[in-house]
Parts: structure tokens; sequence; C-alpha cells
């Protein structure tokens, strides 16, 4: 038995020659770390990346299939060192030997720092890491939300905590895959949703909960791959645009997140960060009786202070009175005194006054010609008949004289007489 | 009005009692509406059991809380 291939007539396929090329590489390699430098990095639509590691001499196609990019924190770099972690291969397409890299490691302070770096220069850019921004947590939150893992110790920590200093505190989970493939995509899923509900955007099957006053995002502690999803730019500026204060609770004290430089508290651990969200209800009780103590107290010096004020103006107001209607009293006596004084001297004014006016009235009356030898007719209805027209044959008249009457009868009326001389034109 | 604003609001009337300088009317105006969010207040802050709920989004993205 000849092996395939051995003689012309034998001849094995393209496809045979590299398949069994790979088998072979791949039976003989393990997993292993290569170092190199980074040249020509591809990044496909399809998610995959591609780029050739290389030294001064030789070189290394090499391939970071979609699933595990998300292992690499950051893009490698044009012309960075680094070591990855792969299964060399063959490319059967190409024909070319392969690399196929799981993890990619930077020499000196890594890979994780770059794109932590990179990250926070984002936002920082982006203002969104400017200490104005951060907002004042509620005092008293109603609602917490919580956005975790529903597997993780963190969420039974939070819970417990929130319920042991407020038991009426609403709590609602927003679950999220906070580790691995896709978990940054998740938390800014959850995100969307707390943003949906509290903007009131949400359709709900059943009634919504009442809207958060405050938001704790977080785990608990893991590795640094673990906790990597905290340092994403999406959860990030998620959180950043959240609508409701966020208290960030990632790992332990000594793991800083992007998402605890964005949010507006960081808590070091989930049950600090509950600690943080709520006050203890009884404190909270207190606080209320107190104030309810100091309005008490504050209205009591209120109106006693008034009370006061009230008797120091009614004593102030009667010495006033007083004052008053003593000098009113003096002056009316005054007067008085002035009005005998002076009333012998007005009423003899006033006598003289009357006797001038009497004297006047005399001397207009009609009665007073009489006196004088004038006589006045009058008619027996007592009218004073001073004219021609009054008078016709017959009439029957009283003359009134100084001394006396005549009754008298009209003989004729005529229209000369000798006090008329000058009236000839008649 | 929300329990914090209802709390701050009785701050306020309680340091505004506490100053000798207002009115009495007001002082009393004041007072009586302090009375009414000490009672709120302390009602919310009654024994009742707050709830644990977990948020879904259903296929069609209507949301569900989940007790």
């Amino acid at each position: 038995m000849t092996v395939p291939g051995a003689v012309a007539t034998d001849a094995i396929t393209v496809a045979q020659l590299t398949n069994e090329a790979k088998a072979v590489l791949e039976g003989a390699f393990p997993k292993l770390w290569v170092k190199g430098e980074v040249s020509g990095l591809k990044i496909y639509p399809s998610g995959h990346w591609y780029f050739t590691l290389k030294d001064a001499t030789s070189q290394i196609q090499c391939t970071v299939w979609k699933n595990s990019t998300f292992r690499i924190p950051a893009k490698p770099t044009e012309g960075m060192q680094v070591v990855a972690l792969g299964q060399l291969g063959v490319w059967a397409a190409k024909g070319q030997m392969q690399f196929t890299v799981t993890a990619i490691e930077a020499e000196g302070e890594g890979l994780w720092k770059k794109q932590f770096d990179e990250t926070r220069a984002a936002l920082e850019r982006a203002g969104l890491l400017d200490p104005a921004r951060k907002r004042r947590l509620p005092r008293f939150p109603r609602t917490v939300a919580v956005i975790t893992s529903t597997e993780g110790a963190a969420l039974q920590d939070i819970k417990s905590v929130l319920r042991r200093r407020n038991p009426g505190v609403h709590i609602v989970v927003i679950p999220a895959v906070v580790q691995g493939e896709g978990a940054p995509e998740s938390l800014g899923a959850a995100l969307a949703r707390l943003d949906r509900w509290v903007r009131g955007e949400a359709e709900w099957a059943g009634p919504a909960p009442e809207a958060p006053d405050v938001l704790i995002i977080g785990r608990g502690g893991g590795s640094r791959e673990d906790l990597w999803a905290f340092n994403h730019e999406l959860v990030a500026r998620a959180i950043a645009a959240c609508p409701v204060p966020t208290i960030s609770a990632v790992g332990h004290e000594t793991d800083v997140t992007i998402a605890d430089l964005v949010a507006d508290v960081r808590a070091a651990t989930p049950s600090v960060a509950a600690e943080t969200a709520v006050p203890v209800l009884d404190d909270v009780r207190l606080l209320v009786a107190k104030l309810g103590g100091v309005m008490a107290d504050g209205l009591q010096d209120r109106i006693a202070v008034g009370a006061r004020e009230l008797q120091r103006r009614a004593e102030a107001l009667s010495q006033r009175a007083r004052r008053v209607v003593e000098r009113r009293r003096a002056r009316a006596d005054q007067v008085v005194a002035r009005l005998v004084q002076r009333a012998p001297q007005l009423i003899e004014r006033r006598r003289a006054l009357l006797r001038q006016w009497a004297g006047r009235i005399d001397a207009l009356s009609p009665l007073a010609v009489l006196g004088r030898g004038f006589a006045v007719a009058r008619g027996l209805d007592g009218a004073a008949l001073g004219r021609r027209g009054a008078f016709a044959p017959g009439t029957i008249f009283d003359l009134l004289l100084q001394d006396g009457r005549v009754r008298a009868t009209a003989d004729s009326v005529h229209t000369d007489a000798p006090h008329l001389r000058r009236d000839v034109l008649k | 009005m929300t329990f914090e604003q209802t709390l701050a609001r009785l701050e306020e009337i309680a340091a505004a009692l506490d100053r000798d300088d207002l009115p009495l009317e007001q002082a009393l105006t004041l007072f009586e509406e302090g009375i009414v969010r000490l009672r709120e207040a302390t009602a919310a802050l009654s024994d009742a059991e707050g709830k644990v709920k977990t948020l879904l989004e259903q296929a069609g993205g209507v949301f569900e809380a989940k007790e």
C-alpha cells in the first residue's frame, strides 16, 4: 500500500493536502503564546479580526474570531509589541499557515490599561467626567432600581441591606449579563429599559411600578476580565445618560472602573451602594418627629413673643390715650374760660347788630309810609290794590290810614292824575 | 408631592417657625401647613412592606414587572 500522492496516478487534491497539513500542525502544536509586532490589523464586517504578527525575519497570519474578540480589551495598534495566545493551523483557502488567536496581551502596562485610558479620554472629551455633572442622590428614595445579574451574590447583598435599612422601599431589578460575551450590550439594554420606564415611554403588561428615584448598577468581585464590561464606553455613556441619579458598585474596594467614574456616586461594594441609596427608616421617622417638635416649639415661642409684644403695646397705648385725654380736657377748660370772659361783650355786639337791622327793616316797611300821610288801598280779601286795573266802578275796598280805615266804593277809574302829569302820552 | 419634597417643605417650615421675626399670622398659617405635611410624611413612613419586582421585556417590547 502506497502513501496517497506517492505516484502521479494517485495524486491527492489541494483540499486533501491542506486539510492533512492542518491536522498535522494542530496535532503537533498545542495552544501557545507567541510574541511579535502587530501589523495591518483589519476588522471585517463579520466581526472577525485579521492581522500579521511579525519580527525582523518572519511573519505569521493571525485571525481572531468574533466570539473571541470580547476577551481582548482593546484593538492592538500598528507596531505594538504583543504576546498572543493561539493555535497554529492552516488557512485552506489561501494555503497559508494561520495562527488563530484567542487572547492578546500587550507588553508593559497592557492592553487593558490602554483601552481604559482611551475610553476615559473619550469620555473626558465628551465632558462626561466633569465633576459638575454629578447629581445629588435623593435623600429618601421610595423605589430603587438595580441593574445586575440575577445570579450573582451582589443582588442578594443589595436586597438584604435595603430591606434591613428600610423595609418599605420598593426594589425593581433589571437583569443584565454582567460578564463575558455580550455583557456590555446587555448592560446597555438594561439601562435603555430603565430610561424608557422613567420617561414613561414603555408599554406595560399589567400595572407599571412607581418610577425609581435612584439606580444601583454593579456586580460582585471578579477578575479584571470579569469586570471588564463596566469599562466599556457603551455602558459608561448609558450610565451618564441615565435619567435618575446613579450609584455604581463594581467588584471590591480596589476595583475602579469607567462606570465608577461616570456614575454620580461610586460605592466600594454592592452592600455599600445599598447603604448609600437609602437611609435607615427609623432615622427618618426620628427626623420627622423632630421636625414636628421644632415646629411646635417655634410656634409656641412665637406666640409668647407675640403676647409680650401685645402687652407692651397695650400699655404704651393706654399711656398715650391718657395723655391725649388730659391734653384735650385742658384745652376745653381754656376755651370755656375765654368764652365766659368774653360773653357780655359778645352779647352786646349782637344786640347792637339786631337794633341796626330792626331799624333798617322798619324803614322798608310799607306801613311806615302811612305815618307820612299816605294811604293804602286794600281789597276785601286783604290784597293791596296798587294799580288802576284793580279797580272798577263799584269796587268796594278799604283805605288804610295811619290812624284807621275807611270803607270806600270806587266811583270811576281814570288814567289822568295830578302825580302823572308827565304821563300825557296816554 | 413626593416624600422627598414633603420632607424638604417640613424642614423649611420648621426653620421659618424657629425664627422670631415671622409675623404671627404667617406663623400660624405655616404651622397649619406643617401639620398637614407632618401627617403626610408620617403616613408615608408606615410599616408597609416594600415590594421586590423584576423588570422583564417581553417579545414586542412590552414591559412586565414580575414579583
